[in-house]
Protein backbone atom coordinates (compact mmCIF):
# COMPACT_ATOMS: atom_id res chain seq x y z
CA UNK A 1 0.00 0.00 0.00
CA UNK A 2 1.22 3.65 -0.76
CA UNK A 3 1.58 5.86 2.45
CA UNK A 4 0.22 9.36 1.35
CA UNK A 5 2.38 12.26 2.60
CA UNK A 6 0.42 15.42 3.81
CA UNK A 7 1.67 18.87 2.80
CA UNK A 8 0.23 21.76 4.73
CA UNK A 9 -0.71 24.63 2.44
CA UNK A 10 -0.90 27.36 4.89
CA UNK A 11 -2.15 31.05 4.46
CA UNK A 12 -1.10 32.97 1.28
CA UNK A 13 0.70 29.70 0.07
CA UNK A 14 0.29 27.32 -3.08
CA UNK A 15 1.84 24.02 -3.84
CA UNK A 16 2.05 21.12 -6.09
CA UNK A 17 2.41 17.89 -6.40
CA UNK A 18 1.78 14.02 -7.24
CA UNK A 19 -0.08 11.22 -6.63
CA UNK A 20 -0.27 9.68 -3.75
CA UNK A 21 0.92 13.44 -2.11
CA UNK A 22 -2.23 15.11 0.30
CA UNK A 23 -2.59 18.64 0.09
CA UNK A 24 -4.40 20.41 2.97
CA UNK A 25 -5.37 23.29 3.83
CA UNK A 26 -6.79 23.77 7.73
CA UNK A 27 -9.60 26.75 9.04
CA UNK A 28 -10.73 28.38 5.81
CA UNK A 29 -12.56 31.01 6.96
CA UNK A 30 -13.21 34.12 4.54
CA UNK A 31 -10.00 32.49 2.13
CA UNK A 32 -10.77 30.23 -0.78
CA UNK A 33 -8.60 26.80 -1.27
CA UNK A 34 -8.30 26.03 -4.90
CA UNK A 35 -7.99 22.85 -6.33
CA UNK A 36 -6.17 22.33 -9.74
CA UNK A 37 -6.15 18.78 -11.16
CA UNK A 38 -4.58 17.11 -13.80
CA UNK A 39 -6.49 13.26 -13.74
CA UNK A 40 -4.50 11.74 -15.97
CA UNK A 41 -0.89 12.60 -14.76
CA UNK A 42 -2.15 12.87 -11.45
CA UNK A 43 -1.02 16.35 -10.62
CA UNK A 44 -2.73 18.54 -7.85
CA UNK A 45 -1.99 21.97 -6.98
CA UNK A 46 -3.96 23.85 -3.55
CA UNK A 47 -3.54 27.41 -3.46
CA UNK A 48 -5.15 29.32 -0.42
CA UNK A 49 -6.08 32.61 -1.32
CA UNK A 50 -6.95 35.74 1.09
CA UNK A 51 -7.56 38.18 -1.22
CA UNK A 52 -9.60 39.44 -4.30
CA UNK A 53 -6.94 41.58 -6.42
CA UNK A 54 -3.22 42.45 -6.33
CA UNK A 55 -4.18 45.48 -8.08
CA UNK A 56 -5.40 47.09 -4.05
CA UNK A 57 -1.63 45.62 -2.55
CA UNK A 58 0.26 48.87 -1.18
CA UNK A 59 3.37 47.62 -1.79
CA UNK A 60 5.07 46.66 -5.19
CA UNK A 61 6.50 43.69 -4.40
CA UNK A 62 4.57 41.01 -2.88
CA UNK A 63 3.78 37.36 -1.93
CA UNK A 64 1.56 36.48 -5.54
CA UNK A 65 0.00 33.26 -3.47
CA UNK A 66 -1.98 36.22 -1.38
CA UNK A 67 -4.15 37.38 -4.15
CA UNK A 68 -6.98 35.50 -6.45
CA UNK A 69 -5.00 37.09 -9.56
CA UNK A 70 -1.74 36.33 -9.07
CA UNK A 71 -1.95 33.13 -6.95
CA UNK A 72 -3.76 31.15 -10.07
CA UNK A 73 -1.20 32.16 -12.60
CA UNK A 74 1.59 31.24 -10.03
CA UNK A 75 -0.29 27.60 -9.29
CA UNK A 76 -0.91 26.87 -13.27
CA UNK A 77 2.66 27.48 -13.83
CA UNK A 78 4.25 25.33 -11.06
CA UNK A 79 1.83 22.63 -12.44
CA UNK A 80 2.80 22.86 -15.56
CA UNK A 81 6.81 22.35 -14.92
CA UNK A 82 5.50 19.33 -12.90
CA UNK A 83 4.41 17.62 -16.60
CA UNK A 84 0.85 19.13 -16.08
CA UNK A 85 -1.13 19.80 -19.30
CA UNK A 86 -3.09 22.47 -19.01
CA UNK A 87 -6.14 21.47 -21.57
CA UNK A 88 -6.65 18.81 -18.93
CA UNK A 89 -6.93 21.07 -15.42
CA UNK A 90 -9.80 21.31 -13.73
CA UNK A 91 -10.58 23.31 -10.56
CA UNK A 92 -12.49 22.87 -7.72
CA UNK A 93 -13.09 25.43 -4.93
CA UNK A 94 -14.18 25.60 -1.28
CA UNK A 95 -14.22 28.50 1.68
CA UNK A 96 -15.18 32.05 1.25
CA UNK A 97 -17.31 32.13 4.35
CA UNK A 98 -18.52 35.03 6.25
CA UNK A 99 -17.95 33.68 9.83
CA UNK A 100 -19.39 36.89 11.62
CA UNK A 101 -22.57 39.18 10.63
CA UNK A 102 -21.89 42.26 11.82
CA UNK A 103 -23.03 45.11 10.31
CA UNK A 104 -20.82 47.82 9.17
CA UNK A 105 -21.18 51.12 6.72
CA UNK A 106 -18.97 49.81 4.04
CA UNK A 107 -18.39 46.39 2.35
CA UNK A 108 -15.57 45.69 4.25
CA UNK A 109 -17.34 42.29 6.15
CA UNK A 110 -18.03 40.67 2.49
CA UNK A 111 -14.21 39.80 2.07
CA UNK A 112 -15.28 36.01 1.32
CA UNK A 113 -17.65 36.46 -0.87
CA UNK A 114 -15.79 39.06 -2.83
CA UNK A 115 -12.48 36.09 -3.08
CA UNK A 116 -14.85 33.73 -4.44
CA UNK A 117 -15.97 35.94 -7.41
CA UNK A 118 -12.76 36.99 -8.17
CA UNK A 119 -11.20 32.91 -8.49
CA UNK A 120 -14.18 32.01 -10.60
CA UNK A 121 -13.97 34.93 -13.08
CA UNK A 122 -10.12 34.12 -12.91
CA UNK A 123 -10.30 30.77 -13.82
CA UNK A 124 -13.20 31.64 -16.36
CA UNK A 125 -10.21 33.53 -17.85
CA UNK A 126 -7.55 30.77 -17.66
CA UNK A 127 -10.28 28.70 -19.19
CA UNK A 128 -10.08 26.17 -16.55
CA UNK A 129 -13.23 24.54 -15.86
CA UNK A 130 -14.55 24.05 -12.25
CA UNK A 131 -16.50 21.10 -11.47
CA UNK A 132 -17.64 21.58 -7.87
CA UNK A 133 -17.24 23.72 -5.32
CA UNK A 134 -18.76 24.42 -1.62
CA UNK A 135 -18.67 28.20 -1.00
CA UNK A 136 -19.95 31.17 1.31
CA UNK A 137 -22.26 30.29 4.28
CA UNK A 138 -21.18 30.79 7.95
CA UNK A 139 -18.66 27.95 8.81
CA UNK A 140 -15.27 26.98 8.73
CA UNK A 141 -13.42 24.09 6.60
CA UNK A 142 -10.51 22.17 6.82
CA UNK A 143 -9.76 20.93 3.11
CA UNK A 144 -8.01 17.96 1.91
CA UNK A 145 -6.88 17.71 -1.87
CA UNK A 146 -6.08 13.86 -2.84
CA UNK A 147 -3.45 13.75 -6.32
CA UNK A 148 -4.78 10.50 -5.86
CA UNK A 149 -7.97 10.42 -6.92
CA UNK A 150 -8.88 14.56 -7.46
CA UNK A 151 -11.25 14.16 -4.67
CA UNK A 152 -11.59 17.46 -2.52
CA UNK A 153 -12.74 16.27 0.85
CA UNK A 154 -14.11 19.47 2.90
CA UNK A 155 -14.56 18.73 6.94
CA UNK A 156 -16.23 21.32 9.08
CA UNK A 157 -17.73 21.52 12.42
CA UNK A 158 -20.86 20.50 13.09
CA UNK A 159 -22.01 20.23 9.29
CA UNK A 160 -20.59 17.17 8.47
CA UNK A 161 -17.99 16.03 5.81
CA UNK A 162 -18.59 16.73 2.13
CA UNK A 163 -16.89 15.27 -0.95
CA UNK A 164 -16.30 17.21 -4.63
CA UNK B 1 6.03 49.12 10.67
CA UNK B 2 6.25 50.29 13.84
CA UNK B 3 9.42 51.82 15.98
CA UNK B 4 10.15 50.09 19.27
CA UNK B 5 8.99 53.13 20.55
CA UNK B 6 5.96 53.00 18.85
CA UNK B 7 5.61 49.48 20.29
CA UNK B 8 6.15 50.58 23.91
CA UNK B 9 3.49 52.83 23.92
CA UNK B 10 1.08 50.70 21.98
CA UNK B 11 1.90 47.87 24.97
CA UNK B 12 0.90 50.75 27.68
CA UNK B 13 -2.47 51.52 25.84
CA UNK B 14 -3.40 48.18 25.65
CA UNK B 15 -2.88 47.56 29.29
CA UNK B 16 -5.14 50.28 30.24
CA UNK B 17 -7.77 48.94 27.88
CA UNK B 18 -7.38 45.88 29.12
CA UNK B 19 -6.82 46.95 32.87
CA UNK B 20 -10.21 48.67 32.63
CA UNK B 21 -11.47 45.46 31.25
CA UNK B 22 -10.56 43.27 34.16
CA UNK B 23 -11.73 45.31 36.44
CA UNK B 24 -15.57 45.30 34.16
CA UNK B 25 -14.89 41.28 33.76
CA UNK B 26 -13.99 40.87 37.53
CA UNK B 27 -17.43 42.98 38.76
CA UNK B 28 -19.54 40.69 36.00
CA UNK B 29 -17.94 37.14 37.55
CA UNK B 30 -17.88 38.59 40.91
CA UNK B 31 -14.30 36.43 41.09
CA UNK B 32 -10.67 37.73 41.38
CA UNK B 33 -9.30 38.03 37.20
CA UNK B 34 -5.85 37.52 36.70
CA UNK B 35 -4.36 40.38 33.72
CA UNK B 36 -1.58 39.30 31.63
CA UNK B 37 0.36 42.08 30.20
CA UNK B 38 -1.05 42.75 26.60
CA UNK B 39 1.99 41.51 23.97
CA UNK B 40 1.95 43.41 20.89
CA UNK B 41 2.93 41.08 18.13
CA UNK B 42 3.59 41.15 14.54
CA UNK B 43 3.97 37.84 13.25
CA UNK B 44 2.81 35.62 10.09
CA UNK B 45 -0.56 35.30 9.36
CA UNK B 46 -0.29 31.23 9.74
CA UNK B 47 0.67 32.11 13.67
CA UNK B 48 -1.62 33.71 14.86
CA UNK B 49 -3.96 30.99 16.06
CA UNK B 50 -1.09 29.19 17.67
CA UNK B 51 -2.20 30.68 21.14
CA UNK B 52 -5.32 29.26 20.83
CA UNK B 53 -4.10 25.77 20.00
CA UNK B 54 -3.53 25.95 16.24
CA UNK B 55 -5.58 26.93 13.07
CA UNK B 56 -8.09 23.67 13.71
CA UNK B 57 -8.84 24.04 17.44
CA UNK B 58 -12.72 24.32 18.15
CA UNK B 59 -13.04 28.00 19.41
CA UNK B 60 -15.42 30.22 20.17
CA UNK B 61 -15.47 33.83 18.54
CA UNK B 62 -17.19 36.67 19.51
CA UNK B 63 -15.95 39.48 16.98
CA UNK B 64 -16.95 43.92 17.48
CA UNK B 65 -15.42 46.16 14.74
CA UNK B 66 -14.94 49.64 15.29
CA UNK B 67 -14.75 52.85 14.46
CA UNK B 68 -14.46 56.36 13.54
CA UNK B 69 -11.33 58.69 14.34
CA UNK B 70 -9.34 54.66 14.75
CA UNK B 71 -11.08 51.48 12.77
CA UNK B 72 -10.01 47.67 13.83
CA UNK B 73 -11.65 44.73 14.60
CA UNK B 74 -11.84 43.60 18.30
CA UNK B 75 -11.74 39.23 18.67
CA UNK B 76 -12.32 37.74 22.13
CA UNK B 77 -11.48 34.11 21.58
CA UNK B 78 -12.04 31.50 24.34
CA UNK B 79 -11.20 27.86 23.44
CA UNK B 80 -13.87 24.95 23.66
CA UNK B 81 -13.53 23.77 27.47
CA UNK B 82 -13.17 27.56 28.83
CA UNK B 83 -16.00 28.94 27.10
CA UNK B 84 -17.79 26.23 28.79
CA UNK B 85 -16.36 26.99 32.39
CA UNK B 86 -17.12 30.62 32.01
CA UNK B 87 -20.79 29.86 30.52
CA UNK B 88 -21.27 27.28 33.78
CA UNK B 89 -20.03 29.90 36.18
CA UNK B 90 -22.17 32.68 34.65
CA UNK B 91 -25.50 30.80 34.61
CA UNK B 92 -24.97 28.60 37.58
CA UNK B 93 -25.16 25.51 35.57
CA UNK B 94 -22.80 22.39 35.34
CA UNK B 95 -23.16 21.68 31.51
CA UNK B 96 -20.07 18.99 29.86
CA UNK B 97 -18.52 20.97 26.84
CA UNK B 98 -20.11 19.73 23.62
CA UNK B 99 -20.39 20.82 20.50
CA UNK B 100 -23.04 23.16 20.57
CA UNK B 101 -23.99 26.11 22.35
CA UNK B 102 -27.80 26.82 23.51
CA UNK B 103 -29.33 30.70 22.86
CA UNK B 104 -29.00 31.82 26.26
CA UNK B 105 -25.50 30.52 26.44
CA UNK B 106 -24.15 32.20 23.46
CA UNK B 107 -26.21 35.51 25.03
CA UNK B 108 -23.70 35.09 28.05
CA UNK B 109 -21.16 34.86 25.99
CA UNK B 110 -21.55 37.31 23.65
CA UNK B 111 -22.40 39.60 26.33
CA UNK B 112 -18.79 39.34 27.90
CA UNK B 113 -17.53 40.63 24.76
CA UNK B 114 -19.44 43.01 25.17
CA UNK B 115 -18.82 44.43 28.10
CA UNK B 116 -14.83 43.58 28.05
CA UNK B 117 -15.04 45.48 24.53
CA UNK B 118 -16.81 48.31 25.52
CA UNK B 119 -14.70 48.83 28.52
CA UNK B 120 -11.46 48.39 26.72
CA UNK B 121 -12.57 50.94 23.95
CA UNK B 122 -13.14 53.36 26.34
CA UNK B 123 -10.36 53.43 28.62
CA UNK B 124 -9.12 54.12 25.25
CA UNK B 125 -10.87 56.58 23.92
CA UNK B 126 -10.89 58.52 27.36
CA UNK B 127 -7.02 58.56 27.27
CA UNK B 128 -6.86 59.79 23.41
CA UNK B 129 -9.67 61.90 23.58
CA UNK B 130 -10.45 60.45 20.21
CA UNK B 131 -14.04 59.42 19.50
CA UNK B 132 -15.13 55.65 19.01
CA UNK B 133 -17.88 53.19 18.26
CA UNK B 134 -17.94 49.63 18.79
CA UNK B 135 -20.73 47.64 16.57
CA UNK B 136 -22.67 44.69 18.00
CA UNK B 137 -21.11 41.57 18.62
CA UNK B 138 -21.08 38.94 16.37
CA UNK B 139 -20.54 34.67 17.72
CA UNK B 140 -18.93 31.99 16.41
CA UNK B 141 -18.04 28.21 17.53
CA UNK B 142 -15.59 27.30 14.90
CA UNK B 143 -11.93 26.27 14.26
CA UNK B 144 -9.83 29.10 15.23
CA UNK B 145 -8.09 29.97 11.83
CA UNK B 146 -11.56 30.95 10.04
CA UNK B 147 -12.62 32.14 12.86
CA UNK B 148 -9.16 34.64 12.67
CA UNK B 149 -9.03 34.49 8.89
CA UNK B 150 -11.59 38.08 7.77
CA UNK B 151 -9.45 40.53 10.36
CA UNK B 152 -6.04 38.71 9.08
CA UNK B 153 -6.58 38.96 5.59
CA UNK B 154 -7.18 42.89 5.73
CA UNK B 155 -3.65 43.11 6.22
CA UNK B 156 -2.40 41.01 3.27
CA UNK B 157 -2.65 44.08 1.38
CA UNK B 158 0.31 45.47 3.31
CA UNK B 159 2.66 42.72 3.66
CA UNK B 160 3.15 38.91 5.10
CA UNK B 161 2.27 40.04 8.61
CA UNK B 162 -0.23 40.50 11.34
CA UNK B 163 -0.13 42.88 13.84
CA UNK B 164 -2.29 42.74 17.16
CA UNK B 165 -2.03 43.60 20.83
CA UNK B 166 -2.86 40.39 23.14
CA UNK B 167 -4.25 40.06 26.68
CA UNK B 168 -5.14 37.22 28.19
CA UNK B 169 -7.29 37.24 31.05
CA UNK B 170 -7.29 33.94 34.14
CA UNK B 171 -10.24 33.90 36.12
CA UNK B 172 -9.05 33.19 39.41
CA UNK B 173 -10.28 29.58 40.57
CA UNK B 174 -10.86 27.64 37.56
CA UNK B 175 -8.33 29.40 35.54
CA UNK B 176 -10.54 30.17 32.68
CA UNK B 177 -8.53 31.69 29.78
CA UNK B 178 -9.77 34.15 27.75
CA UNK B 179 -7.85 35.94 24.83
CA UNK B 180 -8.52 39.62 24.21
CA UNK B 181 -7.15 40.59 20.64
CA UNK B 182 -7.43 44.44 19.71
CA UNK B 183 -6.35 44.05 15.64
CA UNK B 184 -6.22 47.38 14.09
CA UNK B 185 -7.14 48.15 10.49
CA UNK B 186 -3.65 48.48 8.97
CA UNK B 187 -1.62 51.30 10.09
CA UNK B 188 -4.68 53.14 11.53
CA UNK B 189 -2.64 53.27 14.77
CA UNK B 190 -0.36 55.08 13.27
CA UNK B 191 -3.57 58.32 14.12
CA UNK B 192 -3.69 57.13 17.84
CA UNK B 193 0.02 57.50 18.08
CA UNK B 194 -0.06 60.75 17.00
CA UNK B 195 -2.94 61.71 19.22
CA UNK B 196 -0.75 61.14 22.48
CA UNK B 197 1.77 63.18 20.86
CA UNK B 198 4.42 60.34 20.09
CA UNK B 199 6.27 60.74 17.22
CA UNK B 200 5.55 58.90 14.10
CA UNK B 201 8.34 58.19 12.09
CA UNK B 202 7.27 57.71 8.68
Amino acid sequence: MLVSEIVRVGMAEYKVAKSPTILVSLGLGSCVGVALYDSVKKIGGLAHIMLPDSNSSSKKLFNPGKFADTALDALLQEMIKLGANPRRIEGKIAGGAQMFQVKTDNNIMKIGKRNVEAVRAKLDSMNLKIIGQDVEGNYGRTIEFSCETGILTIKTIGKGTKTL
Amino acid sequence: MYSDLELDVLKEIGNIGAGNAATALSALLSKKVDMQVPQVKMIPFDEVSESVGGPESLVVGIFMRFDGALEGNILMVLPKLDAFNLVNHLLNQDKKASDSFTEMEQSALVEVGNILSSSFITALSDFTQMQLKVSVPGFAYDMAGAIFSFPLSLYGYMGDMAFLIETQFTEGLDKTKLHFFLIPDDESFKSLLKAIGVNVGE
